[in-house]
Parts: structure tokens; C-alpha cells; sequence
């Protein structure tokens, strides 16, 4: 219970974990989320034997217009923190105030409302998208099931609308998923994410499945989106050049938790957390002058299982920098320098 | 000293229903012993079907090999019977790929997949290759070596899978090793762990390396020769420092270009390559990447460009306007 009590005392000290970049203030506000997967035993009685802390304890706050970053290696739960924000997922506990409501506990009608506000981007623009329905059907169903555009005529046009948004031609509308390449399904899946019009969007490695050109090309296109409508987003990657590119503030996660929560230039530049160092450094820049003077020596060890995190600092046992005491209590997000937090005792 | 492989315009294609595709058209590279070279291009370029090919591999139907020679330590592989050709696979040529639980069997200990390797190509008797496969997990950086030659593959980690991979590719002591994305699968941190490992070993025990990618910044930090590959052909080739600081083919420039850098300031804006990968089984006899480049003109219409040297000695462009390149997209940008 430490561990909770420490994450409401940083609220009770005043400032939020993690002030915005934005001045129209912060859209999403998640405090102490949690979620936590049961694991179970036997055939027929099936015994509770322990949890998957997937998400296990995080503060953020997203400004109206931002994009923050979520960063960190696979199972470190960015998904499931974007799926509780979606509400796919109800959370073990914790808040998610969401334009001042707490939708962490809202009810199925009330959460109709809300899906038309938050939308969604995934990775697979195949697996995602219908392969029996043409692209013009997938883009207008929401607005069907919402009741948004409910004349077929006006929807088409609206659909039309979308694709050229997306860069795509609007007889696209006539063609199935199986018949275009990767970055138009990509596209056709962000132009479904817009038929509502909505305000938040979760975009869960929306660009990590394209090649490098097409990667570039689907980029611009939410930069220009974002513009237009004043989106936010929820940027989840684990490519960290394009994280870097595209948002204004970082959070990265290891093992169900924030280590680390700064605006882009300022984790890039200045990175503390031992964790988001050994990140940064694995990254190989596309130069080989430049990668001939990097020296590196790649952090040691894997991500232990989520079931039966190391106690203490999750990350620990990878750590050069790891004291005794690394081992025995959980570091809290500290405000280390001026809205740059890092949870680890040892930086300075 | 002669080159270790010499691949000699290797032609494959395959049947479909949608059309003959030339997946690999016409490609010459060499590897010299002990040498990285790296294979890039985008997804469909034909970098896995090259390597397919020339370790024979490529399913037939609907594939074929038409036409190339592909000369390893003075045989040409082409000509080797099936069994000669078993041998060369997983004896002198290693072979590591992207995902190793489809390489892996896993109905079998990775202990016995280990000394069955082992066995088959060098003869030895259990207990040498229990010794073998031992050391082979040290080699790897794989503690606990014991335990681990009892566990089955789904019992381990992505990266542990891939360790193994690495261990039976080299148990034969081989010239040269042939990966095909070994580390796409993985974390950035798991990635780096593999890719220290591989260089360690293969500079350490003289092996040759292919490393097949399409990620730019493991080409930088990993090869000394480049080959980028663009719908079935080799378009640019040379240096790493030549290629990356001085391309001589539309593509290359516009690849590197395209991706975002975490040395360099953030920019406004990136700078993508128009249009998508080509069809293959709708190409037209210009060049093929005359539909997304900038530089296109009339000529570029009326036949494939040839590989020919342009820029830095030993590197080579397949591009009608190579040399007036640097010029020209300065001006553009
Ligand atoms: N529905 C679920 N049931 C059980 N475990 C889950 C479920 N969803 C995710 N997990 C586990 O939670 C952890 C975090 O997963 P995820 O959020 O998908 O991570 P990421 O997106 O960062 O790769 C992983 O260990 C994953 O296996
Ligand atoms: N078994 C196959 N049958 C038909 N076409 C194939 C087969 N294998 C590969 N191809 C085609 O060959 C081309 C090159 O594929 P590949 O070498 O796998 O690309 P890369 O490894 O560069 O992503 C692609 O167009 C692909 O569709
Ligand atoms: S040959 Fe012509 S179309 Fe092809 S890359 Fe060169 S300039 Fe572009
Ligand atoms: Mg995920
Ligand atoms: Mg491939």
C-alpha cells in the first residue's frame, strides 16, 4: 500500500506529475491507473495464483493539443494504457479524468458518448480493418452506428471526404482492404478514425508496420491532421526517432510504470532515467561516421515478467547504477529539473 | 585474395496468379572473408529471396531460378547436387532468420537441435557434440547451459531463441553466415544485445556476414558494403560511408532522407518518397523507380538503368543521371 500512498502524496504536494506543454489546458488527467490482469490455474475451480501488473501505478497528464509519447519495449504496457484510456479495458484502479470526467468508472451509455470523442489508430491496418467490407463501408459505419450522418448519401460524401483528407482517391471507397498496399490501409484506417470527429486519439504503433517511406508520408499526414483539428494524441512507439519527430512531451515506461516523463527536447537531450539512457543508446543512427565514435556497451539482461516484478525499482536488476537501496524501495517520479521527472533516487 | 561468395547475375521468379513476378532480376555482389555486407531495401525488394536463392531454398513451384552463378570458396553452388548443396547449408553457410521459432523445431530440445547439427555435418559422436553444444551456449553468452539444452524453444525468450539460432549457425564452424533480419523481431535493447553478439563472433572467429535489413541505422552501425535492393535489383552499392554520405541513386538519397535522426535537430517537416513500391508484375521496361523519383527524365522511360561505377571507388549506381545527382538535388533542396 506504500506505493499507492506515495502516489496520491504527489498530488497532495501540489503540482501534478507532469505539467503539460499546451496552454489550453490538460484534456486527460490519469492518476494511480492500474491495471491488472488475473492469472489463473485448474481446469474447472480456477484458482487466482497471481496478476499481470500490465499497468501498475501511472500518473500523466495530456494537454488539449498535445501529443504525448509512450515509449518502451514490448509488454511494458503502453497498449493496455491506451486501451483503459479507450476504455477497453475497466482498470484495476486509479483515475481517468478525461475533460474533468472520471471515465475510469462510467457506465456503457455514457461510454457511447465518450467513444465518439476518443478514436483509435492500430498498428495492422490489415488485421484492423474488415476484409469482407469495402473501404467506403468501413469508414462509414461508425457514423451509421452513432447515428451521426444517418442519410447514406450524406455519408458517402462525408466518406469521400475522408479519403481525400487521408491522400487517398475517393473511389477508394468501391475497392476491398486485400487491394491496397500497407500505407493506404493505414490510411483508410486513420480516416475511420476520424468519421467522428473526434478529439483524442490513441494512435498504438500506428506507423511501426510501414517501411521507412511510407512511414515518412502516414507522419505527415497526422502532423497535418493534428494542425487542422486541434487533435491530441496519445503517440504509442517504440521507435524513438519518430517519437521524437512527432511529439511534444515523453513518457517511458518500463514494466507497468512511468521512469521517466519530460517534453521531447528535454528527454532527448538530457535523458536521466538509467532505463531511457540504455534506450537512447541501442539506437543505432543511420550514419556509420557517426556510429563509428559511438562506444557502447548494450544494457544487460531482459524485461523480467510482469507477473513477479524485481521489488524496489523495477529496473534493478539491468541497472549499472543500482544501489542497495534500488532494491528494497519503489522510486517515486520526482521533478528532478524544471517539469523533467525521473523515477530513480540515484541520478541527480 | 578472391572473394569468399561472388553471386553472378542470379535471376528468380515466381508463378502467381496475378503474373510472373521477377523477384530477384539480375543481381552481381561479392563478400570477401571475414567481411559484413549488408542487403536494404523496403519490404517485397527481393532481399530474402536473394538469399533464398542462393542457398537453393527457394520452393519450386511456384519459384524458380533462371539464370545467375553463385560461386562460394571456388564451387559454384548452382552446380552442387542436393546433398552436396545440404551440406554447404548449416556446414560452411550459417544461416540465421527472423523468426526463430519457424526455423526452430519445437517438438525438439534445443540441445538435440544443437547436436543433431552438429552430428550431421562434422560427424562427431553424442558426446563431442554435447561438449560442442556446451561451449557453443558460452560462445552465445548463454549461462546455465545445462538447463538450457534441456528446454524446449517456446520456453525461451525471443532473444534466447535467437542466441540459439546464432549458436547452431556457427556449430559447424562456417565461413559465412547468412542473416535475414535477426533482429526485426525484437526490442531495441534485445536488438543491439544480438547485433554486438553477431559482430563480436564474426570479427572474433573470421566468419563472413550477410546481414539482410531494411533498418538504416543497423546497415550504419554493422556493415562495411552496402547492396540496396529496389524492386528485385541492386540500384546502389558501395561503402557505407560512400552510400550514406554520398548517394549516387535517387532511392538511396530519398531513403535516407526520409528518416527522422536523433543526432540531428528536430525538423519541420520529413521528407517522404511519394507513390508506393512497385507491383512487380506490372513493371514497365523503364526504371523501376522512375514512377516515385524526383529526377526522372524522357530516358529514364526507355530501359532499365545498368549498374555502373559512379562516385567513390568500388561504389556503383544504377541511375541515368548518377553523376549529376549531388548537383541537381542540392538545387532541389
Ligand atoms: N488481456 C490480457 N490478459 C492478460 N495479460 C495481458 C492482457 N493484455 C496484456 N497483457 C499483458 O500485459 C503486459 C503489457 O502488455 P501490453 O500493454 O500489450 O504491452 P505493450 O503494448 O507495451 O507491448 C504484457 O505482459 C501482456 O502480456
Ligand atoms: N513463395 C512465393 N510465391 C510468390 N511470390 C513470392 C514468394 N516469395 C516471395 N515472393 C515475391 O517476391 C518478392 C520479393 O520478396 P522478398 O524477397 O520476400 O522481399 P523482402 O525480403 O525484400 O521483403 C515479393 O514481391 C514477394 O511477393
Ligand atoms: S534512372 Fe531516371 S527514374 Fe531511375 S532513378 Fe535515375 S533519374 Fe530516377
Ligand atoms: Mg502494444
Ligand atoms: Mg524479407
Amino acid at each position: 500500500m506504500t506505493a499507492i500512498a506515495g502516489d496520491v502524496a504527489s498530488h497532495a504536494a501540489g503540482k501534478p506529475v507532469g505539467n503539460t506543454a499546451g496552454n489550453q489546458g490538460p484534456l486527460l488527467q490519469v492518476r494511480g491507473l492500474r491495471m491488472h490482469f488475473p492469472v489463473t490455474e485448474g481446469m474447472i475451480a480456477r484458482r487466482h495464483v497471481g496478476d499481470v501488473k500490465a499497468v501498475d501505478g501511472v500518473d500523466l497528464v495530456i494537454g488539449r493539443g498535445e501529443t504525448l509519447g509512450l515509449v518502451g519495449e514490448s509488454g511494458c504496457g503502453k497498449t493496455t494504457m491506451g486501451r483503459c484510456i479507450l476504455r477497453l479495458e475497466t482498470p484495476t484502479a486509479g483515475e481517468i479524468l478525461y475533460d474533468g470526467v472520471d471515465i475510469a468508472k462510467l457506465g456503457r451509455r455514457d461510454l457511447v458518448a465518450l467513444r465518439r470523442r476518443i478514436q483509435v489508430i492500430f498498428q495492422d491496418p490489415y488485421s484492423s480493418l474488415n476484409p469482407r467490407m469495402k473501404v467506403g463501408s468501413i469508414i462509414g459505419e461508425p457514423m451509421r452506428v452513432h447515428g451521426v450522418e444517418p442519410d447514406a448519401g450524406r455519408r458517402s460524401a462525408r466518406v469521400a471526404e475522408l479519403l481525400s483528407l487521408c491522400g487517398l482517391n475517393p473511389n477508394f471507397a468501391d475497392r476491398y482492404p486485400h487491394e491496397m498496399s500497407g500505407g493506404q490501409r493505414q490510411r483508410v484506417g486513420i480516416a475511420r478514425a476520424l468519421a467522428l470527429n473526434p478529439e483524442f486519439i490513441v494512435c498504438d504503433e500506428a506507423v511501426s508496420a510501414l517501411d521507412v517511406s511510407i512511414q515518412a508520408q502516414i507522419i505527415n499526414l497526422l502532423e497535418d491532421l493534428r494542425d487542422k483539428f486541434n487533435l491530441t494524441y496519445l503517440f504509442i512507439a517504440h521507435d524513438l526517432s519518430v517519437v521524437r519527430h512527432l511529439c511534444q512531451r515523453v513518457a517511458v515506461m518500463y514494466l507497468g510504470r512511468v521512469v521517466e516523463l519530460a517534453a521531447c527536447d528535454e528527454l532527448f537531450d538530457n535523458p536521466l532515467h538509467p532505463y531511457t539512457r540504455a534506450l537512447l543508446a541501442a539506437v543505432p543512427i543511420p550514419d556509420p561516421v557517426v556510429e563509428a565514435t559511438r562506444a557502447f556497451q548494450p544494457v544487460a539482461g531482459e524485461v523480467p515478467s510482469p507477473i513477479n516484478p524485481p521489488p524496489g525499482c523495477v529496473f534493478h536488476p539491468r541497472c549499472t547504477l543500482a544501489v542497495a537501496e534500488c532494491r528494497r524501495t519503489r522510486p517515486q517520479l520526482r521533478e528532478l529539473r524544471p517539469n523533467h521527472w525521473v523515477a530513480c533516487d540515484v541520478v541527480q | 585474395m578472391p572473394p569468399l561468395l561472388e553471386v553472378i547475375d542470379l535471376h528468380t521468379e515466381f508463378r502467381t496468379g496475378a503474373g510472373l513476378v521477377r523477384a530477384v532480376d539480375g543481381i552481381s555482389y561479392t563478400v570477401d572473408p571475414g567481411e559484413t555486407v549488408a542487403i536494404v531495401g523496403e519490404s517485397g525488394s527481393g532481399k530474402s529471396v536473394s538469399a533464398l536463392s542462393l542457398l537453393r531454398l527457394i520452393p519450386d513451384p511456384p519459384g524458380r531460378v533462371t539464370q545467375g552463378r553463385v560461386i562460394f570458396a571456388g564451387r559454384d553452388l548452382m552446380q552442387l547436387s542436393e546433398e552436396q548443396m545440404r551440406n554447404v547449408r548449416g556446414g560452411d553457410i550459417g544461416m540465421v532468420f527472423q523468426e526463430p521459432m519457424t526455423s526452430l523445431n519445437p517438438v525438439l530440445t534445443i540441445g538435440r537441435q544443437i547436436t543433431e547439427t552438429i552430428e550431421q555435418h562434422r560427424g562427431h559422436d553424442p558426446v563431442a557434440a554435447q561438449r560442442r553444444a556446451i561451449e557453443l551456449l558460452g560462445l552465445v553468452g548463454i549461462a546455465d547451459s545445462e538447463r538450457r539444452l534441456k528446454q524446449y524453444p517456446h520456453q525461451l525468450s525471443g532473444g534466447m531463441r535467437q542466441r540459439i539460432m546464432i549458436a547452431i549457425a556457427l556449430a559447424c564452424d562456417p565461413k559465412l553466415i547468412i542473416a535475414d533480419e535477426p533482429t526485426t523481431a525484437l526490442d531495441v535493447t534485445i536488438q543491439a544485445q544480438i547485433l554486438e553478439l553477431m559482430q563480436s563472433l564474426t570479427r572474433r572467429l573470421g566468419v563472413a556476414l550477410i546481414i539482410i535489413t531494411h533498418n538504416l541505422g543497423v546497415v550504419a552501425r554493422y556493415a562495411s558494403r552496402v547492396n540496396v535492393m529496389y524492386a528485385g535489383r541492386i540500384v546502389e552499392s558501395g561503402s557505407a560511408a560512400a552510400l550514406y554520405h554520398d548517394p549516387h541513386h535517387p532511392y538511396t538519397l530519398a531513403l535516407l532522407r526520409s528518416v527522422p535522426r536523433l543526432d540531428r535537430p528536430r525538423q519541420a517537416r520529413l521528407d517522404p518518397i511519394e507513390g508506393s513500391p512497385p507491383d512487380l508484375t506490372r513493371l514497365d521496361r523503364g526504371c523501376s523507380f522512375r514512377p516515385r523519383c524526383r529526377f526522372a527524365i524522357a530516358r529514364c522511360a526507355e530501359a532499365p538503368p545498368p549498374l555502373e561505377a559512379a562516385g567513390a571507388p568500388g561504389q556503383f549506381a544504377a541511375c541515368y543521371r548518377s553523376n549529376e545527382l549531388a548537383a541537381v538535388a542540392g538545387e532541389a533542396a
